[in-house]
């Protein structure tokens, strides 16, 4: 049931046929940031604006969708836009990876391998890769047209030379398909190996900023490093105190005033889909 | 020998004011050429019209055979960081600064596609000893430096890729006289060592006659007497160059 009085997906036809529009460019070049004419969406800058309207955008009526902000389902952005979709769209919602054939993410991947037919939507604050090392955006903009990525490689000799090791842990910076720089929007540096070669389709929406970029299925999507200093994908060193996975991106709880620390997985559904380790002691 | 760079007819006005009229020039190989003239003689137009920063409103500049200002920008951006050097006067102009010594002089050789951490900075610690930075600094930023270790990181991170033709607006400027014989001095031995072209602006004679085997002296955007250093120098042919010569303090 869609609620009385909106278009189905909320936006207006001719908007998601403009989106569709820079999301085809974007398939086509990719790692490119399309400009496209971002709207004003029921929620403020910061929440998710871009993917929102790149979801509204795709969807149809026989899809599935996910919403996962930094990897759990029931966390209030997540709940409030798979809400929101489900009352302008009336599209069947889930909280399961496999289930779902569009997932909307805010700095995550699902550890669960997505398959060909899926496509992960991504919420992205700041599109552009370059912004803190080069202000003027039209320099960013001939550099990446000349595919002039000197200066990003400055940046991470830096960390090395000051801190001994690369001190980007989110938002680490890729090229795509040997060609564009790109910004994964701020996932952990630990998810960016999965975007390799992911046979889903990643979407990329920067609302405020007007932007989308895209990375097609099977495409090569490499970390910056150096050959002496090879990427490193870090996570805590530490097990899921429910479900004791050694292999999921954990979060870090404190959990008493004396600073005792627990992990558990950012990813809800993965760690519900695994036994859990005991039925808590009490 | 074949001329490195060659300029013809080169015609540049802003608004009735002539910057360039109708100069000519040519940069052999492992040539140092001097520019020298007054202020808003044209000497800077003339230099970054050479290096593909300014286009000329006629004329065209040649390097290796190609014209500067008819190939894209891609490419003179690759001849910018691989061919050419470019040493500013004022070297906030030309470094990073908040980005660290060895990072700096690193620069270049990323962008030449260099991805190996451990050589990038064996190569930046070698050319901060040639440039008589203590290496121990390698890892400060360019702020903490005094001026004239700036203008010698500057030097660093331009030469470290090896140039054919380095551009200099002015190296010594604004540098107190006894930095300005050390770096003179540098420039001098690094130019020699790596047989490299070089152009070099300045107001400075003293400077010229130290570094350059040629000579062109501007006035008013035209190009009014030119010949080796010790000729012109020694014999001024030009009013004006006798004019320049003769101003000239000795201490």
């Amino acid at each position: 049931m869609i609620e009385a009085g909106y278009n189905f997906g909320y936006l207006d036809e001719n908007t998601k046929r403009m989106i569709r529009r820079a999301l085809l460019q974007a398939v086509a070049l990719p790692g490119y940031q399309v400009p496209f004419g971002s709207r004003e969406m029921p929620l403020p800058y910061g929440w998710g604006t871009g993917g929102i309207q790149v979801t509204a955008s795709i969807i149809g009526a026989d899809d599935t969708l996910k919403v996962i902000d930094q990897g759990a389902d029931d966390t209030t952005n997540a709940v409030s836009i798979r809400r929101f979709f489900n009352r302008v769209t009336g599209v069947a919602t889930t909280e399961h990876t496999a289930e779902a054939t569009i997932i909307q993410t805010r700095h995550r991947v699902p550890e669960a391998k997505l398959r060909e037919g899926q496509v992960l939507v991504y919420q992205v604050p700041m599109p552009e890769p370059l912004f803190r090392l080069e202000p003027r955006v039209a320099e960013t903009k001939r550099m990446h047209a000349l595919a002039d990525y000197g200066l990003m490689h400055v940046k991470l000799y830096e960390d090395i030379a000051q801190h001994g090791a690369a001190t980007t842990s989110y938002n680490y910076p890729v090229l795509v398909n040997g060609r564009y720089l790109m910004s994964p929007s701020p996932i952990p540096a630990f998810d960016n190996p999965k975007l390799d070669m992911m046979p889903a389709l990643q979407l990329f929406g920067a609302g405020r900023e007007k932007r989308i970029y895209a990375v097609p299925p099977y495409t090569e999507v490499r970390s910056l490093d150096f050959e002496d200093h090879p990427f490193q994908p870090a996570r805590a060193d530490a097990a899921c105190v429910i479900c004791g996975a050694r292999d999921s991106y954990l979060d870090e709880l404190i959990v008493d005033d004396g600073g005792k620390r627990h992990f558990v997985c950012s990813d809800t559904d993965y760690c519900a889909s695994r036994p859990p380790l005991v039925e808590a002691a009490a | 020998m074949s001329a490195l760079l060659t300029a013809e007819g080169l015609h540049l006005h802003f608004g009735k004011v002539a910057a360039l009229d109708d100069v000519a020039l040519e940069i052999h190989p492992g040539e140092v050429v001097a520019i020298v003239g007054e202020s808003g003689s044209g000497k800077t137009t003339l230099l970054r019209v050479l290096a593909g920063m300014m286009a000329p409103q006629q004329g065209q500049v040649l390097y290796a055979g190609e014209d500067v200002h008819a190939m894209g920008e891609a490419a003179r951006r690759r001849l910018m960081r691989s061919d050419w050097g470019f040493v500013h006067q004022n070297p906030r102009d030309g470094l990073r600064l908040r980005v660290s010594a060895g990072g700096n002089v690193g620069e270049r050789l990323m962008a030449a596609g260099a991805r190996h951490y451990g050589n990038i900075r064996a190569e930046a610690t070698e050319w901060l000893k040639r440039v008589e930075i203590d290496p121990a600094r390698i890892d400060d930023m360019p702020l903490q430096f005094s001026g004239g270790m700036q203008q010698r990181l500057q030097i660093a991170r331009t030469l470290v890729t090896r140039p054919k033709l380095v551009f200099m607006d002015e190296p010594t400027g604004g540098l107190d006289v006894s930095v300005q014989a050390r770096l003179l001095d540098l420039i001098r031995a690094l130019v020699a060592e790596l047989g490299l072209a070089v152009l070099i602006v300045t107001h400075d004679i003293a400077a010229a006659r130290l570094l350059a085997h040629r000579m062109l002296v501007m006035r008013r955007g035209q190009v009014v007497e030119q010949g080796l250093t010790d000729r012109v120098l020694d014999d001024p042919q030009h009013p004006y160059t006798q004019l320049l010569v003769s101003s000239v303090l000795a201490a």
